[in-house]
């Protein structure tokens, strides 16, 4: 369906990444592709975050060098980003996803169409007018979902997507998440439980203080995790 | 107007120039505020989202002068307007223009520094989210402050609040001229320095009733649309 995912692969090149003196990314180097989702896991202040926003584009790499289907710095026109304490505009919830429509260059005709379609993919009909503020926390994940949604991305990259979230809330995100992967969007996110990464995962990658530990196919990571550190955080042992 | 009649007795027989008087003060204050607005809105913004050299002592001098004293500000305008000013030509001293310049410059610090704080509160939250949806400048802008128009409200309000109240700066530069540019506050300083303190307070009560009826009407509207859009 994303034929033209001229964002992907996202190819990190020995990307280092320093903010306010700490090195917080160091060396790293990866690519992200089409397929199944690929879940970042590693605990606190291991580099989670940052990965993802350097992904998104919204952070440069101090060294090194960050592609987007083959390119340097580009806008994120097929990528899009669900930040793990999404803001809610001061607005009606439709009105969140078409401002997001309108961000993305959808015509102002086809917003109110497009914006029914988002909000049942994401199971919010029915609170259409209601303040974005007003949801509750699970709500207002799934309309951040339906706002990164709004832009057609080829790349969709959550960050903590599920963190404080009751099991059915949890189980919501998932459900969108396998269905938008059904339909081809590279789902890349990050996550503290590894039940949830075993769910979800094609792929797993494990960062500690700021450095890629090990990275692969999830069936192999958990089956036979090669590296201490991996065996240490599947076995439930505190990495610190 | 004789000086023994209430304002309320005036008001109430329709007194020509008690009205003109009402109408002279809502007019002054209100198009002090709308260019106050005009000018302050978009200078909060700018010192709201633009980083630049000299921004912080800008922003310091500007909450500083949301205290301008108002004969502070009537002289100033007095200097720029007398004969031998640098505008004197334009012959607006002692006139109602003359006052709608003067509150304008009182209430331009007031609106900018509140919009200044308000669009940089919410730029704060908004920042991640408007960045991942590659928003350009001006429809960022645009976003912060449509989204924080309820809040922008308040600071016009407190702006309008400074003007409505204040008699120093435009007895200045209005000179209170009977049936020209006699306002209520200043009608009210001229009455109680003449010991008519009833019609003094008559006045004080229609000027209060002016602002609490205003403030109420925001309140609502602020209100009914925080309830549709949070």
């Amino acid at each position: 369906m994303h034929a033209a995912a001229a964002d992907l692969p996202v190819m990190f090149n020995r990307v280092t990444i320093v903010a306010g003196g700490a090195t917080i990314l160091q060396d790293i180097t990866l690519t992200l592709d089409c397929g199944p989702p690929t879940i970042l896991i590693g605990p606190n202040g291991s580099g989670k975050t940052t990965m993802l926003r350097a992904a998104m584009g919204l952070i440069p790499a101090t060294r090194g060098r960050i592609t987007w289907g083959g390119r340097g710095a580009s806008a994120p026109t097929r990528r899009a980003i669900m930040f793990q304490r999404p803001a809610m505009l001061r607005r009606s919830v439709t009105g969140n996803v078409r401002f997001a429509l309108a961000a993305a260059g959808v015509p102002r005709d086809k917003r109110e169409t497009r914006s029914a379609e988002l909000l049942a993919e994401v199971g919010l009909t029915g609170l259409e007018r209601r303040p974005a503020r007003r949801l509750s926390g699970g709500e207002q994940q799934r309309l951040a979902l339906a706002r990164a949604l709004a832009r057609d991305p080829a790349l969709l990259i959550l960050d903590e997507p599920t963190a404080s979230l009751d099991p059915a809330a949890t189980k919501a995100i998932e459900d969108i998440v396998r269905t938008v992967t059904a339909r081809g969007v590279k789902v890349v996110m990050s996550t503290h439980d590894l039940n949830q990464a075993r769910r979800l995962a094609g792929d797993i990658v494990l960062l500690h203080r700021g450095r890629l530990i090990e990275a692969g196919r999830a069936q192999d990571f958990f089956a036979a995790p090669r590296t201490p550190e991996a065996r240490r955080f599947i076995a439930g042992d505190l990495l610190v | 107007m004789t000086d023994n009649a209430s304002a309320l007795q005036l008001l109430l027989s329709g007194d020509p120039e008690l009205f003109a008087i009402v109408r002279l003060s809502l007019q002054v204050s209100l198009s002090a505020v709308l260019f106050a607005t005009l000018i302050g809105l978009p200078t909060g913004a700018f010192l709201a989202l633009v980083r630049f050299a000299g921004r912080e002592p800008i922003i310091v001098v500007l909450n500083a002068l949301m205290g301008l004293p108002p004969v502070v500000a009537g002289l100033a305008i007095f200097l720029l307007l007398s004969r031998s000013g640098p505008l004197g030509g334009l012959g607006l001293l002692f006139t109602p223009q003359a006052m709608v310049v003067a509150q304008t410059l009182l209430v331009t610090p007031i609106i900018a520094a509140l919009a200044r704080q308000t669009i940089e509160d919410l730029w704060v939250e908004y920042r991640d989210e408007l960045a991942a949806m590659d928003v350009g400048p001006l429809r960022r802008i645009a976003t912060l402050i449509w989204d924080a128009r309820f809040s922008l409200v308040t600071a016009l309000l407190a702006g309008w609040g400074r003007a409505a109240a204040e008699v120093g700066a435009i007895i200045i530069v209005g000179g209170n001229i009977q049936g020209f540019t006699r306002t209520m506050t200043t009608a009210i300083a001229l009455e109680t320095s003449k010991g008519d303190l009833p019609l003094a307070i008559g006045l004080g009560m229609i000027l209060m009733s002016i602002v609490i009826l205003i403030n109420a009407l925001a309140w609502l509207a602020r209100r009914a649309g925080e309830r549709y859009a949070g």
